[in-house]
């Protein structure tokens, strides 16, 4: 899930809707309904932004977390900066705010001496003005080494991609040689291995969009007309199903000449794939939001197909996928763990923690080098995997935001 | 059962929107009719109405506290919807499981208030983040949500330490005859039930307390209710149950407060081993289908007398009114009670039962169909009872047996909870039970 998207939503928020969540305090507890951890609530400040002008309801809060609601009066697209003193490094920021629409920004502020901008028609240097944040008492972490923790994350990130990628093209044609000799069992024995290359790199995989309909496509996927190539195909003939499995029709197995044409066709895409990920232009599309969302959406894919046992309905090998998944969304998280450190210390410990639920659950069911057929799973251990995936998912769905500025 | 506990504290549950008491806006005078609300329509007598300024009337701005000696839901004016989530603990650590207390507690009493269930809310935070409220709440107000929270037996197995602090009353119910009940829709280890004025308020509530509890626990089964059961204001029209009859029970309400220490909540006292659960109760559930087809084809005659009473205005067979007390004893033709001794209105009355009441708060349900197209509807039956074991399980057991109404139910689910004490402005529900 590498696509972006920037999308705005109406100005549905309102400033009394914050006012009254600062007032409500209590003790709160950590918890994933407040992320600040405080139970205080953040300090609110209001930024209207319009053709001439950046009025900030207050130029002083106390250090700890702050947030900028952000209006934009104005006729232009606007962004709002929150910059160090020295007014070129970029604290935070808030892009594309459009015409009449309000959007906020939530800033971990030490104390000291800051500017904030406004720039309407996202233009020049925008209109400064001097912000000071006080000396609250509250722990703020640092921040300095974030910018090189992402830089060292997205670099090691890039070659575990690139890496994936290769062992996904050499198995891909040991499974292609074997597919178009009729050597079923060969095949079958490579099948699983060589996806979790693919599953481990997926969102990044599906983030090409048209590889991913060609190369991963489920029977189930397909539109009227459609035209089905790929892995599942060629699933479906190494593991036939019977009549009762096939909407009652006979299954008709590819013929060799059909087999060597879609192993051909996926080997082709896997070419491409490889092709795109080495290619020069490729690390600009991987950068620590990338990173983190793809973790997220790994689990998404877990959640939604693996441990429902609908991606890989013909040879029951969920769990191979489902591993990979696992594999790749660590991994991402393992690359940005100092980052994420800096910020949110906690949110390491709770994920460190979900992860190793999840895969001490998930090795429970090895058998041999692999794991056991889907099929094999009874209902309680099916609930229990999928309680472990929500586990992890949830905090996981907070990992970009504890990365990017 | 000992000493009633003495009411320190009135009820702190009264909406806050309206100027009426809650007694006017109950408006029962209820107190000489030992009515027991036993199953179904109106099991017996409605209470005399005292005349009332205003009613609630489905308003959605209303404020329930979260915060009070006992716990919102339960002698509150029954809202119009109902959200009842039973969750399984995932987690062995105890204190993973009072982290969660905590966590629901704190968004329960934003929620309550008609605030997001985190402090920043669903359209704020860091944009690259999933907001700490899921956002489909935002304009409907607090529509009087409240959030109940419950322990279910298995919470006190080997897992959390909390053995010794069973609760003797807290097992689970016993097979009753004709049970036919679903393992995925009974038991569990905790319990919310979400009641609101606003069926996505009560919804959106759930979500947001499941949502917390991932790592911690996961739903075990909910269901969803619609059509209080439980009259509670003498100005809203005694509510209809799915077969078409009046479900006048008349409830104890929150001004009996020597009703509610005797029938209610438990007093210090009562058990010597679960001393956290005073000033608590018991929650018995049960999802009780309908056979909804074969009762329609049943004659008038027939849903009459099984019910006991009229179907139009919900009259007693023995004449009067609907809020007139049945009367046994009359005869018509050979010398025959006009009501049907085995009838629901005479196996209901308190004279069969011990004298006993309970506090319903039970909700209709329409779960679609069962493939074989027949509704799969009926009553989520919802009781507040002091000690389960003299208010609930003989009454059933007497139903089961003999009530004419029983060819036409089938009990589903079952679960029983005990439901801890209410807890002040910021304090986390259930504290006293980890806190010895």
């Amino acid at each position: 899930m590498l696509r972006q998207l920037p999308r705005l939503r109406p100005a549905l928020f309102t400033l009394p809707l914050l006012g009254t969540a600062l007032v409500a305090t209590a003790c709160t507890p950590n918890s994933a309904a407040t992320p600040d951890g405080t139970g205080t609530g953040p300090a609110a400040v209001t930024v209207t932004s319009t053709a001439d002008a950046c009025t900030l309801s207050t130029t002083q809060v106390p250090s700890g977390s702050v947030v900028f609601t952000v209006t934009n009066d104005g006729d232009d697209v606007t962004e709002f900066y929150l910059l160090a003193s020295d007014g070129l490094r970029i604290v935070s920021e808030v892009e594309n705010i459009g015409p009449g629409l309000t959007r906020d920004l939530v800033v971990s502020a030490k104390p000291g001496d800051y500017l904030t901008a406004c720039k309407p028609g996202m233009m020049g240097d925008g209109i400064r003005a001097p912000f000071t944040v006080t000396d609250s008492g509250a722990d703020v972490g640092p921040t300095g080494a974030l910018a090189d923790q992402i830089a060292a994350a997205t670099a090691s990130y890039l070659a575990y991609v690139k890496d994936q990628t290769d062992q996904l093209l050499a198995g891909t044609q040991d499974f292609v040689t074997a597919v178009k000799a009729g050597d079923d069992d060969a095949a079958r024995a490579l099948y699983a291995p060589t996806r979790a290359h693919w599953e481990r790199i997926e969102t990044v995989a599906e983030s090409f969009g048209d590889l991913d309909p060609s190369m991963d496509a489920r029977e189930a996927d397909l539109e009227p007309g459609q035209e089905w190539t790929g892995w599942h195909l060629l699933e479906k003939d190494l593991w036939p199903p019977a009549a009762a499995d096939n909407g009652g029709t006979a299954y008709v197995p590819l013929t060799d000449a059909q087999r060597a044409e879609y192993a051909d066709k996926l080997l082709a895409d896997t070419q491409t794939l490889h092709e795109r990920v080495h290619a020069d232009d490729f690390p600009d599309v991987i950068d620590a939001a990338a990173i983190g969302n793809g973790a997220k959406g790994l689990l998404d894919e877990v959640a939604t197909g693996k441990v429902t046992g609908e991606e890989e309905i013909w040879s029951h090998t969920d769990l191979w996928d489902f591993q990979a998944n696992v594999d790749g969304a660590k991994v991402a998280f393992e690359g940005l763990r100092d980052a994420v450190g800096t910020k949110d210390p906690d949110l390491v410990t709770t994920l460190d923690a979900r992860f190793t639920d999840l895969q001490a659950l998930l090795d429970q069911h090895r058998d041999g080098d692999g794991f056991v057929l889907y099929t094999a799973l009874d209902e309680d251990q099916v609930k229990a995997l999928a309680a472990a995936v929500d586990a992890l998912g949830e905090p996981l769905s907070r990992l970009t935001s504890a990365v990017v500025l | 059962m000992t000493e009633p506990t003495p009411q320190t504290a009135p009820p702190a549950e009264t909406p806050q929107h309206t100027g009426v008491t809650r007694r006017s806006l109950l408006g029962f005078g209820g107190a000489g009719l030992a009515a027991l609300a036993a199953g179904f329509a109106g099991g017996w007598g409605t209470a005399q109405a005292v005349p009332a300024a205003s009613a609630s009337t489905g308003s959605t701005t209303g404020v329930v506290p979260f915060a009070g000696a006992h716990q919102a839901g339960i002698t509150t004016t029954a809202q119009d919807h109902l959200h009842f989530a039973a969750f399984d603990l995932t987690t062995t650590s105890r204190d993973a499981l009072v982290d969660l207390l905590r966590a629901w507690s704190a968004a329960a009493e934003r929620m309550t208030q008609g605030l997001p269930a985190g402090t920043l809310g669903p359209v704020s935070g860091p944009y690259e983040a999933p907001p700490d409220d899921t956002g489909e709440a935002q304009d409907l107000g607090a529509a009087n949500l409240t959030l109940t929270f419950g322990f279910g037996p298995s919470l006190f197995d080997d897992r959390f330490g909390l053995a010794a602090r069973r609760p003797a009353l807290l097992t689970e119910l016993p097979h009753f005859p004709g049970d036919t009940l679903d393992p995925a829709r009974s038991g569990g280890d905790l319990v919310v039930q979400a009641c609101a004025d606003d069926p996505q308020v009560a919804v959106h509530a759930v979500r947001n307390l499941a949502r917390i509890a991932f790592g911690t626990a996961q739903v075990r089964w909910t269901q969803l209710g619609y059509g209080r059961t439980a009259r509670t204001s003498a100005q809203q029209s005694t509510p209809r149950n799915l077969f078409g009859f009046k479900d006048g029970t008349a409830n104890i309400v929150a001004q009996e407060t020597d009703d509610l220490a005797e029938h209610v909540w438990v007093g210090a006292g009562d058990d010597a081993t679960a001393d956290w659960l005073a000033g608590g109760t018991y929650l018995v559930a049960r999802r009780i289908r309908m056979m909804i087809e074969t009762w329609d084809r049943s004659s008038l005659r027939e849903q009459e007398g099984i019910i006991g009473r009229t179907k139009g205005t919900g009259a007693p067979l023995s004449g009067g009114e609907e809020s007139t007390d049945p009367d046994f004893a009359r005869a018509g033709r050979g010398g025959v009670p006009l009501i049907d001794p085995a009838s629901h209105v005479a196996m209901a009355h308190p004279s069969r039962n011990g004298g006993v009441r309970m506090l319903r708060r039970g909700y209709n349900y329409t779960d679609g169909s069962d493939g074989l197209g027949h509704l799969d509807a009926g009553l989520f039956f919802l009781a507040f009872v002091r000690d389960p074991a003299t208010q609930y399980i003989p009454m059933q057991t007497a139903m089961a047996k003999n009530d004419l109404l029983v060819e036409y139910l089938r009990h589903t689910g079952s679960s029983l909870w005990a439901v801890p004490p209410g807890v002040a402005a910021g304090d986390w529900v259930g504290r006293p039970l980890f806190e010895a």
